[in-house]
């Protein structure tokens, strides 16, 4: 791990602020802290901004805003504190997920729970009971990167791809969670499914969730996974509750 | 009111483009948009359209299209040999359409993507912010035959016709370095300039692949670095080294390493690449890259500067009467 954070260019009008080049709890909530107090600063020059797992993209206007000063001027950001301790930005909101865990719907659960060396009750009981957050939305639109599960959920990738997992599939992978927004092929293990959903263009907005945010997931019958995904019904039954 | 541009015919992965939606990249949805920029704003500068305008993409093969109402319409991008109810037109001007008129789109001859404007814009519903169709964002679709595309009336169908002088220029394809170029030897980053390139049949609007002969191209250490920002224009090597370049419908994160990043005023020349020609990749500094840079503004507005007006001779013109030559609208005379 590097230890100052890196101004790295992202093609001609970008700027990557790392805070760290591995997954780190302190280095998603400097990005997510850093992205907020550049939002607030509100630079003309400034298009877009985003984080990921531990950096902040920063696109700007060449014809407005030279790389030099935006650079100088993200610098004095990064030297005003320490970032890794900044506290997680305000607005956020707590996502309640009904997923079906294991049998049909988590084909691969038994074999998560395996390489995380716990039978699958507690696995289980595990992924229920983890207040997980937001790390980053990508990949797909609107799909969130979750985490952090316990340490004994360091599980890796598969080395088979599975071919398709579907919208709504719930993966585990290197402690993180994802309920996948598009059927997709993927190396992580399907352990639930929910009918949440990440991306709907039918909805306004269409894409629901916002880096920072947390979601629980709450377990539910295969059933009633099966009604909810039916019904279609807003976020698939989850609840959003503000973050105070 | 709006009329139609009928789609009599179209190839597989033709679709309404704009220049994409920017802003989204916190949500995880990259700009998209028309898979050559340049020409789709070349098509905007010769019909007087602001940049949010959309207008219709072709991929290597054309299409039919029927006017509903007397319509100017650009041709602009790869070369597609097109016809207007039987006459030639050129890609890279501006023509009129008389209403029933149909224009017949063929294969494209050079180059991949071709873009059909039109003097009122597109007007299919705004969702998300744009018009385009984003395939790994589930946004819109793809045209199909027999799908009746909205178009406004055209707010000034007598305006002079104009062309656009096409540039030729075919250096190697410029590269600027990127948050993960270091993790490539300089030996890689020689070898890379060096290698000639040659476009995989494999490509679409989210990118294309390239095939060379020689050492493939992996980083020197095989670190487990975390996912991050990729960017329209970044040449990732996938597990097993091989290059592809990333274009507008790319995914916003990715965990393989990227070699460099594309300068945008050269990526139409790596969106246009058929499957088989050969491409060539030179580095050059974050400044020069920055001096390169162009805002879709200043291009337009270059573009506009650069239009020629286009002389016919009247005796080849067979649709004579559908121009406003004595005042008349061209309404009056559409259809004879």
């Amino acid at each position: 791990m590097t230890d100052a954070p890196e101004l790295l260019p992202l093609g001609p009008d970008g700027l990557l602020v790392r805070f760290a080049d591995q997954l780190s709890e302190p280095a998603n909530r400097a990005a997510l802290a850093f992205r907020a107090g550049l939002e607030d600063i509100g630079n003309p020059g400034i298009a877009e901004t985003a984080s990921s797992l531990a950096s902040v993209l920063v696109k700007f206007r060449p014809d407005v805003l030279a790389r030099k000063a935006l650079e100088d001027e993200l610098g004095s950001m990064l030297a005003e504190r320490d970032w890794l301790e900044a506290p997680l930005p305000a607005g956020r909101r707590l996502w309640r997920v009904p997923v079906a865990l294991g049998g049909a719907h988590g084909p691969d659960l038994e074999a998560a729970a395996d390489a995380a060396g716990i039978a699958p009750e507690a696995a289980v009981e595990d992924i229920s009971a983890a207040r997980l957050r937001i790390l980053a939305l990508g990949f797909s639109p609107g799909q969130p990167y979750l985490g952090f599960l316990p340490e004994h959920w360091d599980i890796p990738r598969q080395v088979d791809v599975t071919q398709e997992v579907p919208r709504g599939a719930v993966v585990v992978a290197v402690r993180q969670v994802i309920p996948f927004a598009n059927a997709a092929p993927t190396g992580w293990r399907q352990v639930g499914r929910t009918a949440f959903r990440c991306n709907d263009p039918g909805h306004d907005p269409s894409i629901p969730l916002r880096p920072g945010d947390e979601m629980e997931f709450l377990p539910v019958e295969g059933r009633t996974l099966d009604r909810l995904l039916e019904d279609a019904s807003p976020h698939g039954g989850a609840e959003r509750f503000e973050i105070p | 009111m709006t009329t139609g541009l009928v789609v009599e015919r179209i190839g597989p992965a033709a679709s309404v483009q704009d220049l994409g939606r920017p802003g989204w990249l916190k949500a995880g949805l990259s700009r998209g948009g028309a898979a050559d920029r340049s020409a789709f704003i070349e098509g905007l500068a010769l019909l007087d359209l602001p940049l949010g305008t959309a207008g219709i993409e072709m991929a290597e093969l054309g299409g039919r299209f029927r006017f509903e109402a007397p319509m100017r319409f650009a041709l602009t991008g790869a070369m597609m040999r097109a016809t207007l109810d039987g006459e030639r037109r050129d890609v890279g001007a501006s023509h009129f359409a008389a209403g029933g008129a149909v224009l017949d789109v063929g294969a494209a001859g050079s180059g991949v993507y071709a873009y059909l404007q039109v003097a009122g814009g597109i007007v299919t519903p705004v969702v998300s912010g744009g018009r385009g169709f984003h395939g790994i964002g589930g946004l819109g679709r793809l045209l199909r035959a027999g799908d009746v595309v909205p178009v406004a009336p055209d707010p000034a169908p007598d305006t002079p016709l104009t062309r656009l002088e096409r540039p030729s220029g075919t250096g190697p394809v410029r590269l600027m370095p990127g948050p993960q170029t270091g993790l490539f030897s300089p030996d890689m980053l020689k070898a890379f300039e060096d290698a000639v390139f040659v476009r995989n049949p494999r490509a679409n609007r989210q990118g294309v692949r390239l095939d060379h002969q020689g050492a493939r191209f992996s980083t020197r250490a095989q670190l487990n670095h975390v996912s991050d920002f990729i960017a329209e224009g970044d040449v990732q090597m996938t597990g097993d080294g091989t290059p592809y370049v990333l274009l507008a419908d790319c995914q916003t994160m990715g965990g393989y390493p990227r070699i460099g990043t594309v300068l945008p005023t050269d990526l139409p020349s790596v969106a246009q690449a058929r499957a088989g020609e050969e491409l060539r990749f030179r580095f050059v500094t974050v400044d020069e890259a920055e001096a390169a840079w162009q805002g879709d503004n200043e291009l337009l507005a270059s573009l506009k500067l650069a239009r020629i007006p286009q002389s016919r001779d009247p005796r080849d013109v067979t649709d004579l009467l559908t121009y406003d030559l004595i005042g008349r609208p061209p309404e009056d005379v559409a259809g004879h």
